[in-house]
């Protein structure tokens, strides 16, 4: 909706090209376009033999914007979240052109939608306890993700995880949420404020799964409410977590934690139930090792793994 | 630096002026004021991107300082708040810029320093944004056209409402509409730090096909004017009344 009203900004840069930067003299060969959005358009390029993304604007104060954000990231966590800062730069066409630029990671990855498709439902559980986890982290350093739709997520590969790209939204902790998408924002939806709190993102990630389910999305109702709960209701492989989905829908979690808890529980309770029924006569162990092999396990490994960053 | 009050004009239309003095001349007056004039152009929904009658639009908010945007109905309310921010950030660099200028020399702007300074000075802006204080005066043209708009005009602006309170700065909003019935402009709603009850008080429309925007825009001036004109005439160039 947004891309349609404003104006575009297209630059159009031909596989080939070589773009330095003006200041820090690094050169970057442009391969192919990644993709381009509202600000800007993203580039895989190459340099020094590596990959990496190129986002570049005409708008440079949106892409400054940006960078301070990367590079708050980049001091409270490493690389989890979002996309690692390499360069940031300006490329001086002519002496009256100029465009900004930055370089970054490059992400090789695929949507969730379509990494669940291929690899089953069971993922969903790991997807949104990752995602919580990540959520946490970031919202202990002060900082609200904000714009988080599936747009901005890609799977990345060995092991598979969900990483988020464009930071646009990225807004400190008690400020006006800087940038938003209707569908995602509970405000339209009438169900809270744009203020950046852990609670804005936890709606926004019922919506992520929403999306998943719904590609066309479904439009606002006089009673909000009772349209985003009956749309929940109405995902079987989002059954098992409604409960909590919905507390996150009226923003009845402080923090991820809350939620990450909840999600855990019911993870695990329903290995638990399953497990008696089919191991029935079995005292052995084996089964229930196997069990945990599922869903759970991986939940944990990720859990645990993402510690060890 | 000192918080300030930044101030603009929201200038909702779906035409062209047609009565009374040219706007884009009263908009640059305005902005000679300190007051940033925003204009949002709205589409019919069978109306292509680049109708004639809206290059106006265009032209108004860049004599007035402020953004403009042509959109159809239903990404008003994104826009409405997107405007009025990057209004919010565009005057707020101005002044910096005007800073810089005086520190560095006078062919120094934002865009001149190094990505490091640049970011920095970014920060500044940004903070800036979040904790100044907004009046925001929106005129609503309300001539026979906008009958089918005027709904998602209320909503867009009770969303703006929503988007600017959720800032650490303060607000206050007034809404006019014009033409009014005796006047060029009518008060809807009068200066207040929420816009959630407007609901019901739009007034009816007028019929006829007279979009008075040139008066509009001067008498929006005229009621910034009345509370504290001198202020704001002796800072007129950074467009911030000193708090
Ligand atoms: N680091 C990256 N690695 C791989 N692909 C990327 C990377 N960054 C961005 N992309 C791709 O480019 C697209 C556009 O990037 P991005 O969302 O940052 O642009 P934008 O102009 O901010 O768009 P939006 O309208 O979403 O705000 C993304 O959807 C993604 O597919
Ligand atoms: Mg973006």
């Amino acid at each position: 909706m947004r891309n349609q009203a404003w104006k575009k900004h297209n630059i159009d840069i031909r596989p080939g090209t070589v773009i330095q930067g003006k200041w820090h003299k690094n050169s970057y060969l442009i391969k192919k376009k990644l993709g381009q959005g509202a600000i800007g358009t993203v580039y895989l390029c190459e340099t020094n033999g590596k990959q990496a993304a190129l986002k570049i604007s005409e708008q440079g104060t949106s892409m400054t914007v940006e960078v301070n954000v990367l590079k708050a990231l980049k001091k409270v966590q490493g690389n989890r979240l979002g996309p690692y800062l390499l360069d940031v730069d300006d490329w001086q066409i002519t002496k009256h052109r100029k465009y900004s630029f930055y370089v970054m990671e490059y992400l090789q990855g695929e949507s969730l939608p379509s990494f669940i498709k291929k690899n089953g439902m069971e993922w969903i559980g790991v997807f949104i306890l990752q995602l919580l986890e990540d959520l946490e982290n970031l919202h202990q350093s002060g900082w609200v993700f904000g714009d988080l739709k599936l747009d901005n997520l890609l799977v990345v590969a060995s092991p598979p995880s969900v990483r988020w790209v464009d930071v646009g939204g990225t807004t400190q902790m008690g400020r006006a949420i800087k940038e938003y998408t209707e569908f995602y924002d509970r405000g339209y939806w009438g169900i809270g404020s744009r203020r950046a709190e852990p609670s804005y993102d936890l709606f926004a990630l019922v919506m992520v799964l929403l999306e998943v389910f719904y590609p066309d999305r479904f439009s606002k109702s006089p009673n909000p409410e009772q349209t985003l709960f009956k749309k929940i209701n109405g995902v079987k492989a989002l059954r098992p977590y409604n409960s909590s989905l919905k507390k996150a829908i009226l923003g009845k979690y402080q923090s991820s934690r809350e939620m990450k808890r909840d999600i855990t529980q019911i993870l695990s309770s329903r290995q638990k139930r399953r497990r008696p029924k089919r191991d029935k006569n079995q005292v052995n162990i084996l089964p229930f090792l196997i069990e945990l092999g599922g869903i759970l396990l991986l939940a944990l490994s990720y859990y645990f793994s993402s510690l060890l960053f | 630096m000192k918080k300030g009050t930044l101030k603009q004009i929201l200038l909702v239309t779906d035409g062209c002026s047609n009565k009374g003095e040219d706007p884009v001349a009263t908009a640059a007056l305005a902005h000679q004021q300190g007051i940033a004039v925003n204009v949002i152009g709205i589409l019919d929904d069978d109306q292509t991107e680049d109708p004639e009658g809206l290059q106006e639009v265009e032209d108004v908010a860049l004599s007035g300082g402020g953004v403009s945007q042509i959109v159809y109905q239903e990404s008003l309310a994104q826009t409405v708040q997107m405007v009025t921010k990057q209004a919010m950030t565009q005057t707020l660099q101005g002044f910096v810029n005007n800073e810089l200028k005086q520190i560095l020399g006078p062919k120094q702007t934002l865009e001149d320093l190094d990505p490091e300074k640049r970011g920095e000075v970014m920060e500044v802006v940004e903070d800036m944004g979040e904790t100044c204080d907004l009046e925001v005066l929106v005129l609503v043209d309300t001539s026979a056209s906008m009958y089918d708009k005027i709904e998602t005009v209320k909503e867009a602006l009770i969303d703006l409402s929503l988007s600017l309170n959720a800032r650490i700065g303060r607000n206050r909003f007034s809404i006019f509409s014009f033409p009014g019935r005796r006047k060029d402009v009518e008060l809807v709603f009068d200066w207040s730090p929420r816009l959630d009850e407007i609901s019901s008080v739009f007034p009816k429309l007028t019929s006829g096909g007279i979009t008075p925007t040139g008066p509009a825009i001067r008498e929006a001036m005229y009621q910034f004017g009345k509370k504290g004109l001198l202020r704001s005439l002796r800072d007129e160039k950074s467009g911030m009344e000193e708090a």
